[in-house]
């Protein structure tokens, strides 16, 4: 397998990203308007509108604080203007943003109104484009990424080849000393005693075993039939026979690496290895997740084709489907059907994935990129008072 | 067993065309990648070594791409094993060669 160089943008804190991204952020629904506004007045920066931030609390409130500060934070991003109705909650993210040591503004629309306040921040936010626009890659080693993984609209070819091409690569990336996120708390459900095994030490095992009873009792309590019905009819139809052997298609994933901590839904690991997050499924969400908590490049792996994308994590698709490598060409940015074929093995279909991970890393595009796909999907732990 | 008929390795420039997959090498299981027909020879590949249609086996039942084929025979009871890993366990005799699936496979997890 060739070492070739990976680039990145090295970070006042030491993280190394592999884009430039200056981001407009609102801390609320109310300042997505002039958030876009200032991002239309500065070609080149970039809005993350989103529906929430007023009125959440508690658990979820610190959750949704993570997830806007994580994300402003991530080492893709080089400044960011943040902009809320009020200053208190803007200063709030904009001051937890500014411990990485990026260029941060803070605007408040309360007291100027949209038209002063999009002035004011496009006018920051130009200068701040126009410093990020002089940075520069640098060769960094593959220690120093931090890459996420996750499978969506899965089916059959998922199992059998692109989830055991990407636990080659999380293996590898492991055995570099990089760092590495996945999840999917429910669709470990049958697997979970696998993962568990996978622990790197009975505490981490017992930990793991709550988080997942924690996820169980919260389908229960909600009443519905999530686990009676697995495998779906679908799934049956398609050669899954039980709901082990769906787990372990998804499990597939981090090969035979080690899992070495729990994080909390946008938490950033503090080391390096392999470490799995309490993420739902739903592909937008989980990978908004991964983004706050740092993650500079996502492996996603699909079947029938999956199309999301984030608007600063460069999300690289892998599809091992005959059909959607050829239906949907343009979403996906690995094929690795050679591998149904016998044209490939997964040393082979990793190496593919490797080198495609290394341009996307010297500023390739990624095809979720090209295409606008820019879901940005906090999530939420119960409803706003 | 059917499973330890070794067959030469190719060359990779040409590689066989396998009729269906394997995990792991101590796998009970293939998973077809073409539609399987009974009475046929069938070689498939083990994912982690190389292309070298390494496994072969006579084929029993239809058996539709996707789905499993047993590389050797089950007594019931006894484990399932696909991807290294427990994914259940025969409800009767399985034969090398016949489709593995909901009617004679059984989740040790849930009951359905």
């Amino acid at each position: 397998m060739t070492e070739a160089a990976f680039y990145g943008y090295r970070r006042r804190d030491g993280r190394v990203g592999v884009r430039n991204h200056v981001l407009v952020l609102p801390v609320d629904d109310l300042s997505n308007r002039t958030a876009e506004a200032v991002a239309a007045n500065v070609p080149g920066t970039l809005a993350v509108p989103h529906p929430y931030g007023r009125l959440q609390y508690g658990e979820d409130l610190e959750l949704f604080f993570r997830t806007l500060i994580g994300t402003g934070a991530n080492p893709n991003v080089a400044a960011v203007t943040v902009i809320g109705i009020e200053p208190n909650w803007a200063n709030r993210v904009a001051e937890g943003i500014a411990r990485t040591g990026k260029p941060v503004e803070s605007f408040a629309i309360e007291r100027h109104g949209d038209l002063r306040t999009t002035e004011m921040a496009a006018r920051a936010t130009a200068r701040m484009l126009m410093d990020a626009s002089e940075l520069e890659r640098e060769p960094v080693a593959v220690s120093e990424l931090v890459v996420s993984t996750k499978c969506g609209e899965s089916d059959t070819t998922s199992g059998l080849a692109s989830n055991p091409t990407i636990g080659r690569v999380v293996e590898r990336l492991v055995e570099r000393g990089a760092t590495v996120m996945f999840g999917e708390t429910s669709e470990l459900t049958g697997g979970e005693h696998i993962v568990a095994q996978r622990m790197a030490t009975p505490a981490l095992r017992e930990a793991f075993l709550e988080v997942h009873r924690r996820y169980l009792e919260t389908i229960e309590r909600s009443g519905a039939d999530l686990l009676g019905s697995q495998p779906t009819q679908g799934n049956i139809a398609g050669g899954l026979s039980t709901i082990e052997e769906k787990a372990l298609g998804n499990i597939q994933k981090i090969g035979r690496a080690r899992v070495q901590g729990l994080l909390a839904p946008a938490e950033a690991p503090t080391g390096s290895g392999l470490y799995f997050m309490d993420t739902s499924s739903a592909a937008a969400e989980a990978v908004t997740l991964w983004a706050a908590a740092g993650a500079a490049i996502h492996l996603f792996t699909t079947g029938q084709g999956n199309i999301v994308g984030h608007p600063i994590l460069p999300v690289i698709k892998i599809s091992a489907n005959p059909r959607t490598v050829v239906e949907m060409s343009e979403h996906i940015d690995v094929d690795v059907s050679g591998l149904l074929r016998g044209e490939l093995d997964l040393d082979g279909a990793a190496d593919r994935v490797w080198e495609m991970m290394r341009r996307v890393s010297a500023g390739r595009l990624t095809c979720a990129e090209v295409l606008g796909h820019r879901e940005f999907a906090p999530t939420r732990l119960y409803p706003s008072a | 067993m059917s499973i330890d008929q070794q067959v030469p390795p190719a060359d990779p420039a040409k590689a066989v065309r396998p009729a269906f997959l394997v995990h792991d090498p101590g796998d009970s299981v293939g998973i077809a990648v073409e539609d399987l027909v009974p009475g046929t020879a069938v070689v498939g590949h083990v994912l982690t070594g190389g292309l070298d249609g390494g496994v072969r086996v006579q084929v029993r039942d239809a058996i539709p791409l996707g789905h499993k084929v047993a590389l050797r025979p089950l007594q019931p009871g006894e484990a399932v094993v696909e991807y290294g890993e427990i994914i259940g366990e025969a409800t009767r005799a399985i034969e090398a060669g016949e489709h593995v699936h909901i009617h004679n496979l059984r989740s040790r997890r849930w009951a359905r």
